[in-house]
């Protein structure tokens, strides 16, 4: 017997602070992520609120308009890259061995380096907030030439993002070599948690697009500081070519934000239905078909800028066609529900106002796929309304409600469901509250990040503002009703809900420290 | 093939490294960043940084090193291993990618609309109707004064020549340590690695003939791509020639087996990124 292999596995966590620092545990790094990820969701939600607050009221109040374009650009980066991303690794990185029946990551003290540079990263992101000139404030595109007009955030910013890229491409190559090595005997592909096979499809989008970035940003820092001429006409370049080499990234990225809560959804549907998840076949390629589809896409965002007839007519038609996956996940989610036991606890709640409500932005979606009509919409509230509908209610929905799902499991303790109810009704209330009027101004013609508009749209900024807070004080439920579970004292059994199915349900609440060794034997999808 | 706790997967414990990566690569990062807005010390941090870089690098890989010279890592960590670093190189691609994507976008849209074509057409009329140049350009601002051709003949042809060899001698190399010919595998790893400093020295003797001749990356947009495109290439090629460097050192040392030298096939597989990122660069940049 190999003595190293088998103290390693009797290994418990080491005693302190310094636990956390130098760990390579999965779940202490999922722990990171999520509680990063939790701070980070409060420190982008009051740059929002600040947003909010400015547009109550017609003309100026609160800020000035350059705090305000810092507002909106820093709280798409730090909700993009320091909320919904670091969660998703940090659900990922706490579930995705288990439900494989793997030891532990692959690559484990590069899963630590993942985690570790994040707080870096922001720290100098935020830090540019405080400097002369002020944090960036060309919105989170960072077009040029306006992004190359700040102040000395710029480098910053710049090098933020290299981090981050960095972080994010080697916690998906850990996920990929994960699943691709560690998978337990029996655990065939086609036998994975729709979570699991949403996190590997994300994670290739991760490792394809997130260098793009970094040449696209590296581009912006020379065509600055080293005169180089990519994005000026007069050299022969062109600023419309940043968006494109912006976009190929960014669409594959708006994918990345979302697959994996489709994964979430996936698992926690059939749970509260009792019923095994329909079209799971169909399911796998229908994520694959909207990964793939992804990539030829990207102009859509950029349909006034500037293109060929035929650049548009394409670009409208793929868009199109990403319906049809799309529909397919809804169709079955829905298809599980029908006739099936449900119950509406706490992840169940989130999870069907994700289908509802992450539909009514795919719809939206469908609109401003349609070439003549984005010209309208183009850069109004419409467009607004529409990517927060799928990342609130979509995506984030989609991490709390796996959050919910999983925090028995992790904390070996029952969260508070009364308060779990409160916490899914009042954020659902006030994010329609929210969301829902931004649809009407658009379409009436609001232009986004201004911070003053017409009075005829008072009304209904209005209303969106007092969304906004009622919904932003409605998340202070979520680490309380954390907290109580981790002090709680109802104990949790392994399989903490009677209909769920899955290796995580038959280790013990909450796991040791090190699960599966030796590894399980699996011998159908149901487990 | 079920895995029990007599053939557990090796999970390393308490990582330092990885939090000193971190300090190095915040060190380097903003130190570059204050560097560039003009504040003092911007370059001794940042070289500060580089330094605690180099110390995690080397800590790191060594006590990687260490445990596989020490037989911990079997044929499961290998898999993680080879996986992780096939990935990787699918990220650097994707890096080039966007570069080359930059390189097709100036040619073959924005320099011909600049002159007239398709959408530009009012671009060209009221701004500059007098540009006339197609490839390469120092665009119609007349950047850097100089529309110098960097041609294909003969340093780049002749460092063509040096890659693609040192492909075959590093394919040699690795045929050398499957049979178990030792001085064979180190003469074939010395062959790359002499070689693959060649390659670096040439491409610096071509941007000096570069610079001299005006060509700079202010030049416009040829010039912009051309220089970060052959400059990261250079770059990697770089790295690569040390990876492969310790490589050799570590053959010198007795390590590898014949079964076992996942190490030196990573960088062999580096090294044929390099080169055929090289090829693409070739073709592209200089010939067409």
């Amino acid at each position: 017997m190999n003595a190293h292999a088998t103290t390693a596995h009797h290994h418990g966590p080491a005693p302190g602070l310094l636990r956390w620092v130098t760990t390579t545990n999965h779940k202490d790094i999922g722990t990171l992520y999520l509680w990063f990820s939790l701070l980070m969701f409060f420190i982008g939600g009051s740059m929002a609120l600040v947003v909010r607050a400015e547009l109550f009221q017609p003309g100026l109040q609160i800020v000035d308009p350059h705090f305000f374009n810092q507002m909106t650009t820093m709280h798409a980066l730090v909700m993009i890259f320091g909320v919904v991303m670091p969660a998703f690794v940090g659900l990922a990185n706490w579930m995705v061995p288990i439900m494989i029946g793997a030891p532990d990551m692959a690559l484990p003290r590069m899963n630590n380096w993942s985690f570790w540079i994040l707080p870096f990263a922001f720290t100098m992101l935020i830090g540019t907030l405080f400097m002369e000139g002020g944090g960036p404030s060309a919105g989170w595109t960072l077009y040029p030439p306006l992004s190359l007009q700040g102040g000395n955030s710029l480098p910053f910013v710049i090098f933020a993002i290299h981090m981050m890229g960095a972080s994010s491409i080697m916690g998906a190559i850990n996920i990929i070599a994960t699943i691709m090595n560690l998978r337990a005997p029996g655990m065939t592909y086609m036998r994975m948690p729709l979570f699991v096979w949403t996190w590997f499809i994300t994670a290739y989008l991760l490792i394809a697009v997130m260098p793009v970035l970094a040449g696209a940003v590296t581009m912006l820092l020379t065509d600055k500081f080293f005169a180089t001429s990519f994005f000026s006409a007069a050299g022969g370049g062109d600023p419309v070519m940043f968006q494109h080499i912006f976009w190929f990234f960014g669409h594959p990225e708006v994918y990345i934000l979302i697959l994996p809560a489709f994964g979430l959804v996936s698992e926690v549907i059939p749970t509260f239905s009792r019923k095994p998840l329909f079209g799971y076949d169909s399911m796998v390629y229908a994520t694959a078909s909207i990964a793939f589809l992804s990539f030829i896409v990207w102009a859509h965002h950029m349909f006034t800028v500037g293109m060929p007839l035929a650049g548009e007519l394409f670009f409208m038609f793929t868009t199109m066609l990403i319906a049809v996956p799309t529909g397919v996940k809804v169709f079955n989610w829905v298809s599980t529900m029908w006739r099936g036991a449900m119950t509406f606890e706490t992840p169940m709640l989130f999870a069907l106002g994700f289908v509802v409500m992450f539909t009514i932005g795919g719809f939206s979606g469908l609109m401003l796929a349609m070439t003549p009509i984005d010209f309208q919409y183009h850069d109004t509230y419409f467009v607004v309304a529409h990517f927060h509908y799928v990342l609130v209610p979509g995506a984030l929905f989609g991490i709390i409600s796996g959050v919910y799902y999983w925090l028995p499991k992790w904390t070996g303790r029952h969260y508070n469901e009364t308060l779990g109810k409160w916490h899914f009704w009042l954020s659902t209330f006030f994010v329609n509250l929210l969301f829902f009027p931004m649809h009407f101004v658009g379409l009436a013609g609001m232009p986004r990040r201004i911070p003053d508009y017409a009075v005829q749209f008072a009304d209904f900024n209005a209303i969106a503002t007092i969304g906004a807070f009622g919904f932003g004080f409605a998340q202070i439920l979520l680490p309380v009703i954390v907290v109580m579970s981790i002090l709680g004292r109802k104990k949790a059994p392994a399989r903490v809900w009677e209909g769920a199915h899955g290796l995580e349900w038959t280790l013990s609440s909450p796991p040791p420290y090190h699960s599966f060794s030796p590894q399980p034997v699996v011998r159908s999808r149901i487990i | 093939m079920a895995r029990t706790a007599k053939n557990a997967y090796h999970v390393p414990h308490a990582a330092t490294w990885p939090m000193t990566g971190s300090v190095g690569l915040t060190m380097l990062f903003a130190g570059f960043a204050w560097h560039l807005n003009g504040a003092a010390l911007g370059s001794e941090l940042m070289a500060a940084g580089m330094v605690v870089i180099i110390v995690m690098i080397v800590g790191w890989f060594g006590a990687v090193v260490a445990e596989s010279e020490g037989g911990v890592y079997k044929r499961w960590e290998d898999k993680s291993f080879r996986l992780g670093m096939a990935w990787f190189i699918f990220s650097e691609v994707m890096f080039f990618a966007a570069f080359f994507g930059a390189l097709f976008y100036a040619r073959s849209l924005s320099v011909p609309w600049l002159l007239g074509e398709g959408s530009g057409a009012s671009t060209h009329e009221f701004l500059w109707s007098d540009y006339t140049e197609l490839w390469p350009t120092n665009g119609p601002g007349d950047l850097g004064e100089s529309d110098f051709h960097m041609g294909w003949w003969p340093l780049p042809f002749i460092n063509t020549v040096i890659l693609l060899t040192s492909g075959l001698t590093v394919t040699w190399a690795h045929h050398a340590i499957k049979q178990n010919h030792r001085q064979q595998f180190i003469a074939g790893l010395s062959l790359t690695v002499g070689l693959g400093f060649l390659f670096v020295f040439l491409q610096g003797v071509e941007y000096a003939e570069a610079y001299h001749a005006g060509l700079k990356l202010s030049s416009g947009v040829y010039g912009s791509t051309f220089f970060m495109l052959t400059g990261f290439h250079g770059l990697h090629v770089t790295l690569g020639a040390i990876m492969l460097s310790v490589m050799l050192a570590r053959a010198l040392r007795g390590h590898f087996t014949k079964k076992r030298h996942f190490a030196f096939e990573a960088a062999a597989w580096y090294w044929h990124f390099v080169d055929v990122v090289w090829l693409g660069l070739f073709l592209f940049v200089y010939i067409l």
